[in-house]
């Protein structure tokens, strides 16, 4: 069994809460944290090696350490509970059953980083989260963990919960940043970046809320010891959302070191497919990421056995791999149809383009279109390069990485997977009836790059 | 020394220049000019904040700077990214460049109408000298174009949101120069409209300039009379003493009758001198005004190519860029537009089409 | 002219002095949520105009974003909306078929609104509870691992809460 650090409390009744959690170790990290002076906070943190869970898996100390730091400038931290790229719900995981360890991880960071008012912008629809959160805020500071003078340190801090209103690219930090200031979701024309001017343009940190709670285990167990779990750069511990065709979807916290294959089949995770069927696919890290073959899943293309980590899932690059990406994992059986289950994807990202620049704001829409008339028996065979085309076009020329993640998809469901949106065009009635089922990829097979 | 600034070498399509630090890579290549400008649907110089969404400006950077010499790793919106010193820059030399504002001009075509012939714009719109330059021919998108109906906003304004491309010049327009903002971006993604919501009139002094400012036919003059193709007006540029504005515009006069008042543009279609409603919308006599002369316009769109028909071929370097691909939108005006039927040959006049061309010409005119 | 009640109109305040000086156009969000709290389940012109002068902004700035943000709703909407996630994990685990199923139910379409103006059906994108497929948000909850049972019993339950209020 692998290691926890973050989730390995929430079977304890009552953990919830204040007293529950104080009992059980927390917030001795803010007692440890509170004694270092707030630039060795940002040495640990880099020494831990701790990579940012929103999806980018950008290293956090080094984040932390670019904050600008003008004379008498406020800073802001904010933490981006906006989940909402499908297939992932860890955030909410954690946030729901062990409110207290993000609100630790929340002081500490303010204090590393200087943040007196902190955000927590939580997507809208997580409604009944908003209160469990503002209740754990409420009995840390009934506590002396937050208000003035927290610990005697001198240090003030307020933790404030913003709720989203419905809007996926509100995940993207500057969008966020926007909608706390009362804005359309509009993503911002980088740079400037967030830690020269965020919020009320002020040098601004944002962090996922599982990268923020993993700041409490670093602070307790100290950098070094951090960086000693899990393989090469993937170090420390991850949460997995698991969806989809498997036994046991649910959230998972694994070290860095499992494998993909024991991932999907062990008990003590997804525990295999149902029904006796077979896997057909899987996106391993949130619908934006590439879609991979289950021939390409366990194994790369070098033939290595695929793990769990940054590295191993992205090995092969485009062509062959893929992302860890936020660490949604979606399984697809040799039932599903892979053409509608993109279509689905195109359609997420066609409702949520924000509309602000031209290929996405028009692309996503083409494509979910074109997807639509091939899933439904319309296609022509020049609609399967026209597609391609469009999402080649759309990908890296836009403002901000939604039109990447509407792209990739797409562009890996036609590399992987064109013989099915071949036959859905070739067989246009009998695909309204029956899935093209798992074909050949279950196999082995050539891989061929596009 | 101690007064002297350092300048910032690019080099922008094998043409190196000199520029003070904060300058853009934009506005780097207007220094140098000609194709080596990028095209720019969304950015206008004086409204702070605007650029980076259309992305018709794309270029590569083949080299950051001097000092780290690494290429960046996607294309870079051009009017919002800042030279570095020993910055190697590509535009029409990237063929990934090309490629890409080829596709950025195919999105943002599908959903416009293409009935430039008809548009009031047509002659001045900068998509059409967008598509016209940097497009493909024929359209690969076979879906129902979005449409919305045309609404007045005013007495002055009218707003065909079918045509607008969200570049949000007018947004930036209201909010800084006329200072107070009641039209806006509604809804998201594919259905975002400029609109007001529920008040249908726009009529705050200074929110005429928000016409000049719209790239295409979006925004038009409800007062522009007998709505004429502009090709047969003469652009004069003229001033009044007005206690609002400048007053310094352009009239578009046929004869001795002032068709249109817009703001005075520069060679990149860009307004300095913002006019009041006043001058705008209602001095249209030709006695309201102190002429200067006619308007110098260098922009190289339908207007100042003056005439049509021997048009068809584009410069070389055009035709290298679009694959040796015709362009579309050039087409013959006298065999699309009623309005254009007279019986002049456009092609054979010496220089811009001007009214006293076409006087009593017009059977549809009077 | 429309107000808070006394209590949410404190709420307000509350919310706006989380703000620094000036910014408190930063409220925008949470009070257009507590106006469709108060308002009847939707915004109306006057309810962002209010807002509007609450923040000393222009209507625009409210009208801009109200539209922005799907959870807003710019119409009257029926007194339960059945809100389904039809994004792929959720498809892979029968959305669809759910979707039909309250269709059939309610002899509604998505989008439409039963004639009592009881209920209304939304198709909507992934709301993060995709391990619990698949499933719908009703009101402030979300009511996982869908099937049809579930749905006549949650339909049930919404006809009797209304029974009892009335
Ligand atoms: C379209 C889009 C949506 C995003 N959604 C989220 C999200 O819901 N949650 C999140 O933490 N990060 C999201 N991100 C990533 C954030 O922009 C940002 O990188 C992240 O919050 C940084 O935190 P980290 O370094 O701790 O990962 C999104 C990015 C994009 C482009
Ligand atoms: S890529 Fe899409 S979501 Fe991002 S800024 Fe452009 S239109 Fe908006
Ligand atoms: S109406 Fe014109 S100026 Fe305004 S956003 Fe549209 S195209 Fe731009
Ligand atoms: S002009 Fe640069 S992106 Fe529009
Ligand atoms: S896909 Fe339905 S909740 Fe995520």
């Amino acid at each position: 069994m692998g290691k926890k650090l973050l989730i390995d409390r929430v079977g304890i009744e009552g953990i919830r809460y204040f007293d529950t959690y104080r009992k059980h170790g927390g917030y001795a990290s803010v007692e440890k944290a509170f004694k270092m002076a707030p630039a060795d906070i940002v040495e640990e943190i880099k020494k831990s090696g701790l990579r940012g869970r929103g999806g980018a898996g950008f290293p956090t100390g080094m984040k932390w350490s670019f904050l600008a730091k003008p004379e008498g400038v406020p800073r802001y931290l904010v933490c981006n509970a906006d989940e909402s790229e499908p297939g992932t719900f860890k955030d909410r995981y954690l946030m729901e059953f062990i409110p207290h360890l993000l609100i630790e991880g929340l002081v500490v960071s303010s204090f590393a980083l200087g943040s007196n008012r902190t955000f927590i912008y939580i997507r809208g629809e997580y409604a009944w989260i908003v209160d469990i959160l503002e209740q754990a805020i409420e009995e840390a500071r009934q506590n002396g963990f937050l208000g003035n003078n927290i610990l005697n340190s001198g240090f003030d801090c307020e933790i404030y919960v913003q709720r989203g209103a419905g809007a996926y690219i509100c995940g993207e930090e500057t969008a966020l940043l926007e909608s706390l200031e009362g804005k359309r979701g509009n993503p911002r024309i980088k740079p400037p970046f967030p830690a020269v001017k965020g919020l009320w343009d002020s040098p601004t940190v944002v962090n996922n809320v599982e990268t923020l709670a993993a700041v409490v285990p670093i602070i307790n167990m100290g950098g070094d010891a951090y960086s000693q779990i899990g393989i090469g750069k993937s170090t420390g511990t991850k949460l997995i959302s698991a969806c989809g065709n498997i036994n046991r979807p649910g959230v998972y916290e694994i070290d860095m070191t499992i494998s993909v294959e024991e991932f999907v089949y062990s008990d003590e995770y997804c525990g295999g497919i149902p029904n006796g069927k077979k896997l057909k696919a899987c996106i391993p890290g949130g619908s934006s990421v590439p879609i991979l073959p289950a021939n390409l899943l366990f194994k790369t293309a070098k033939g290595e056995k695929r793990m769990m980590t940054y590295e191993s899932l992205a090995d092969g690059g485009f062509q062959t791999g893929s992302m860890m990406g936020s660490g949604g994992f979606i399984v697809l059986d040799e039932d599903q149809c892979v053409v509608r289950h993109t279509l689905t994807l195109a359609r997420f990202y066609r409702h949520e383009s924000c509309g602000q620049c031209s290929p996405c704001r028009e692309g996503t829409g083409w494509m979910e279109k074109i997807l639509n008339n091939i899933e439904y028996g319309r296609g022509k065979m020049n609609d399967i390069d026209l597609l391609w085309d469009i999402q080649r076009r759309i990908e890296g020329n836009t403002i901000c990485p939604l039109g990447d993640a509407a792209a990739w998809p797409v562009a890996a469901a036609i590399r992987h997977f064109r013989d099915e949106f071949e036959w859905h065009v070739l067989n246009p009635e009998e695909s309204q009836k029956r899935n093209y089922g798992l074909a050949n990829y279950a196999e082995p097979r050539e891989v061929v790059a596009s | 020394m101690p007064d002297e600034k350092k300048l910032f070498k690019v080099t922008i399509d094998n043409i190196t220049i000199e520029v003070e630090p904060g300058t853009s890579i934009l506005q780097a290549a207007r220094k140098i000019g000609g194709d080596v400008a990028p095209p720019a649907m969304c950015y206008y110089t004086p409204l702070k904040g605007s650029g980076g969404k259309c992305r018709t400006c794309l270029v590569e950077v083949a080299a950051g700077s001097t000092a780290d010499p690494r290429p960046m790793p996607k294309l870079v919106a051009s009017c919002r990214t800042n030279v570095m010193d020993g910055m190697i820059v590509k535009n029409i030399t990237s063929e990934k460049v090309i490629d890409a504002r080829n596709g950025v001009v195919e999105f943002l075509l599908i959903n416009h109408p293409l009935d430039c012939p008809i548009c009031d714009q047509a002659g001045e719109c900068h998509l059409q000298d967008l598509s016209y330059e940097h497009g493909k021919e024929g359209t690969r998108y076979e879906f129902k174009r979005r449409t919305f109906e045309k609404v007045d906003l005013g007495p002055f304004i009218q707003l065909h949101m079918t045509r607008c491309i969200l570049c949000y010049r007018c947004v930036y327009t209201a909010d800084q120069v006329s200072k107070k903002r009641e039209h806006g971006v509604l809804d998201r993604g594919d259905h975002s409209q400029i609109a007001t919501y529920i008040k249908n009139s726009l009529d705050n002094d200074f929110i005429g300039n928000v016409i000049d400012v719209c790239p295409v036919g979006a925004l038009t003059d409800r007062t522009f009379r007998f709505k004429n193709r502009v090709w047969f007006l003469k652009p004069m540029d003229a001033h009044r003493d007005c206690p609002k504005c400048s007053g310094k515009v352009t009239l578009w006069n046929r004869g001795d009758e002032v068709y249109r008042v817009t703001a005075r543009k520069d060679q990149w279609g860009e307004v300095h001198d913002w006019i009041c409603n006043e001058c705008r919308f209602e001095k249209k006599e030709t006695k309201d005004w102190v002429i200067e002369g006619p308007t110098k316009i260098n922009r190289h769109s339908v207007i100042s190519q003056g005439h049509y028909v021997g048009t068809v071929k584009p410069r070389e370097v055009l035709t290298e860029v679009m694959n040796g691909q015709a362009p579309r939108l050039l087409m013959d005006i006298h065999t699309v537009s009623e309005v254009n039927q007279p019986q002049i040959e456009l092609s054979e006049l010496p220089g811009p089409a001007t009214g006293d061309v076409f006087e009593n010409k017009n059977p549809k005119e009077k | 002219m429309i107000t808070f009640s006394e209590n949410k109109l404190k709420e307000a305040q509350r919310i706006i002095n989380r703000y620094p000086q000036g910014k408190q156009k930063s409220a925008l969000l949470p009070l257009l949520h507590l106006a469709q709290d108060e308002f009847g389940g939707w915004l109306d012109v006057p309810a962002m105009d209010y807002i509007a002068s609450l923040l000393n902004i222009e209507p625009i700035e409210v009208y801009e974003v109200a539209t922005f943000y799907s959870m807003y709703n710019l119409k009257p909407v029926g007194r339960h909306v059945f809100e389904v996630c039809q994004t792929g994990p959720c498809m892979l685990r029968g959305s669809d078929q759910i979707i039909d199923y309250i269709k059939q139910r309610l002899q509604i379409n998505v989008g439409e609104t039963t004639p009592d103006g009881m209920f209304t059906l939304k198709t909507v994108e992934c709301l993060g509870a995709c391990g619990y497929a698949p499933m719908m948000q009703l009101g402030k909850t979300f009511r996982e691992h869908l099937n049809e049972e579930k749905v006549d019993q949650i339909i049930e339950e919404c006809r009797s809460k209304a029974a009892r209020n009335n």
